[in-house]
């Protein structure tokens, strides 16, 4: 006999209604005309963002274990973390608007004729927006997700958009689609990899709920379990490109569009994060000495690796590729603290990761040349004197990730390693501090290109944004000074919602 | 049968994937070798099931098989693109980023 589930829509409204725009927006794409969809895409999506936005404010103190069949848990961390997810796509479909940074049509056989029609008839790939609300649901989805089969599904759920997504750059495009070939395969196979490991924790605990694994410890096969986390471990890891899975990083930042890396590159790792905090807190935490010192030791590798890589690039989307891989690294310290003050620390950064991260991509569509985008870093050279306020808005976001006090990145940097500290791994602590030196080397040294280097006569120069990509980038930037001046509002409500429910 | 050979078999399975994945070249085959991965996967779920006498691997791998039908969709537009576009699906010759 089969029993109807049920369901407490109320609490799954803001994944619904998401979910719902995107679904909307694929019905647009199908019966209206070419002229009317770019506005009515981004109001759909502007819309359903909000109002999730607002779902959200409205159940704010809830907590469930049961909204949908033990499957998901609404808690105080998982709404902290879907509300981080819903700002920053708020700033990032604006920054998406702008369809200059995408291809026309995508099926155009780059440099065919039919794709010079598709830009002469300014066509445009207003598939973007569905395909980025489906993306945004799915990492929604994957921080409160409490069983493995719904994790699996949401990680799948918000990775296949993006690998499409990254292959829509309108410059460059042989590159944007190497990109996308090279994030899906490496993506799909750590997905493997996840679904691998959470057969061993099915079959180490009988159950595939986060809570019964953890109930399950000291019970079962330990072999199992070992393989399990292991594999479990490898596919999450990617996700947040943590060293040794991380070579698809630089490669992906740098083919994929502009405003996708950024969206990516900040939300993917809320969303990452989100679920490997809920999976370490809740399901594995009975278990930590099988898996805290390999994480310890990802950690620091990664911390060193991504500092130490960073300083050879030559490509700023290379370069801040390589920074997000050191930042996965602080963010790790957070999980391996495993304690109330190390939840709250990673909550704060990743909102002020997340927002920094943002701006610096959407500056990053703005230098350009006749050809599109400037990415090599050896043309930025006396970017300053040409337009002094972007230029010293880039630089205050690299002080931010090199994390020089005043900044959002410093107070975030300082919460994570004092949890570390607090929860006795000492060691976490010095190689951060030691890494956080090293990168913020890296990070003076385009400062200094930028503003202290003669420029070179060359035709680079800072376009004048559209309202749509100005208002995102200014939010973001906005965001990114507060954090760094008055941060106590964001870490006490951070610090307030550090709670998974077991 | 002991039921510990079907796990022997999911973990066979699932090397030579993981094992296809990095050596061979054709992008095609790259997948069908994740696509094996899969699967790999989802015999160990259904073993599981069978010892822990619940129907929960059973069902997980269903939800696999329509998950996997979704990655083809998406998977194989990418590589028809990058075909379209070189001539090739060698994931050798997809080496333009590397600098």
């Amino acid at each position: 006999m089969l029993i109807a589930p049920s369901l407490t829509y109320s609490l799954l409204a803001p994944i619904l209604i998401v979910l719902a725009g995107a679904l909307i927006g694929v019905l647009v794409e199908a019966f209206l005309g070419k002229t009317h969809r770019p506005a009515i895409q981004l109001t759909i999506s502007i819309g359903s963002l909000l109002l999730a936005l607002q779902q959200l404010w409205q159940i704010r103190d809830s907590s469930s274990l049961t909204a949908a069949v033990n499957s998901v848990t609404i808690d105080k961390a998982g709404i902290f973390l879907q509300a981080t997810i819903v700002l920053l796509s708020l700033a990032a479909v604006l920054l998406i608007a702008d369809q200059e940074n995408f291809v026309a049509q995508a099926s155009a056989i780059p440099g065919s004729i039919e794709e010079r029609s598709a830009l002469e008839q300014k066509n445009q790939q207003t598939e973007i927006f569905p395909l980025f609300l489906f993306a945004v649901a799915g990492m929604m989805l994957f921080t409160i997700a409490s069983d493995l089969i719904t994790l699996f599904v949401a990680l799948e759920v918000f990775s296949l958009p993006l690998y499409l997504l990254a292959g829509l750059s309108r410059r460059r495009r042989l590159l944007s689609q190497e990109a996308a070939l090279k994030y899906f395969l490496l993506g799909a196979y750590s997905s493997a990899f996840f679904l691998f490991g959470s057969a061993f924790l099915y079959g180490y605990s009988g159950t595939i709920s986060l809570s019964g694994i953890s109930a399950a410890a000291g019970n079962g096969n330990d072999i199992f379990l070992l393989i399990g986390i292991i594999f479990v471990s490898v596919g999450l890891l990617f996700k947040i490109s943590a060293v040794p899975f991380h070579s698809w990083t630089p490669d992906v930042y740098q083919g994929a569009p502009t405003p996708i890396t950024g969206f990516m590159a900040a939300c993917t790792k809320v969303a990452a994060f989100g679920a490997i905090l809920r999976i370490f807190y809740v399901g594995f935490a009975q278990s930590q000495t099988q898996w805290r010192p390999i994480i310890t030791v990802i950690a620091i590798i990664t911390m060193l690796f991504g500092s130490l890589v960073a300083i050879a690039q030559r490509d700023v989307k290379r370069m801040l590729a390589y920074s997000s891989i050191a930042h996965a690294g602080f963010l790790l310290s957070g999980v391996v603290a495993l304690n109330k003050d190390g939840l709250a620390a990673s909550l704060f950064y990743l909102f002020a990761y997340g927002f920094a991260t943002l701006a610096a991509f959407g500056i990053i569509t703005l230098i350009r040349d006749s050809t599109g985008e400037v990415t090599d870093l050896n043309r930025w050279v006396g970017l300053g004197r040409k337009s002094p306020l972007v230029s010293a808005a880039f630089a205050f976001l690299l002080l931010s990730f090199a994390g020089i006090p005043l900044t959002a990145g410093f107070v975030g940097k300082f919460a994570i390693f004092s949890a570390a500290y607090k929860s006795g791994n000492i060691s976490l602590v010095v190689v951060g501090v030691l890494a956080s030196a090293i990168a913020a080397f890296f990070y003076i040294r385009v400062i200094i290109m930028i503003f202290f280097t003669d420029p070179v006569n060359n035709s680079v120069s800072v376009i004048i944004p559209s309202i749509k990509s100005k208002v995102s980038i200014v939010a973001s930037m906005i965001i990114s000074i507060a954090l760094g001046i008055a941060p106590s509002l964001v870490l006490t409500t951070a610090s307030n919602f550090a709670n998974f429910v077991k | 049968m002991a039921i510990a050979n079907y796990l022997y078999l999911s973990a066979i399975l699932f090397t030579i994937g993981a094992v296809g994945v990095v050596v061979r070249r054709n992008a095609i085959v790259v997948f069908m070798c994740i696509e094996l991965m899969l699967n790999a996967a989802n015999l160990a779920f259904v073993t599981f099931a069978r010892v822990n006498s619940n129907l929960d691997g059973q069902v997980v791998a269903f939800f696999t098989m329509v998950v996997a039908a979704c990655e083809v969709v998406v998977g194989l537009a990418i590589i028809v693109t990058i075909y379209r576009s070189r001539r090739s699906v060698s994931v050798d010759d997809a080496s333009l980023l590397k600098q």
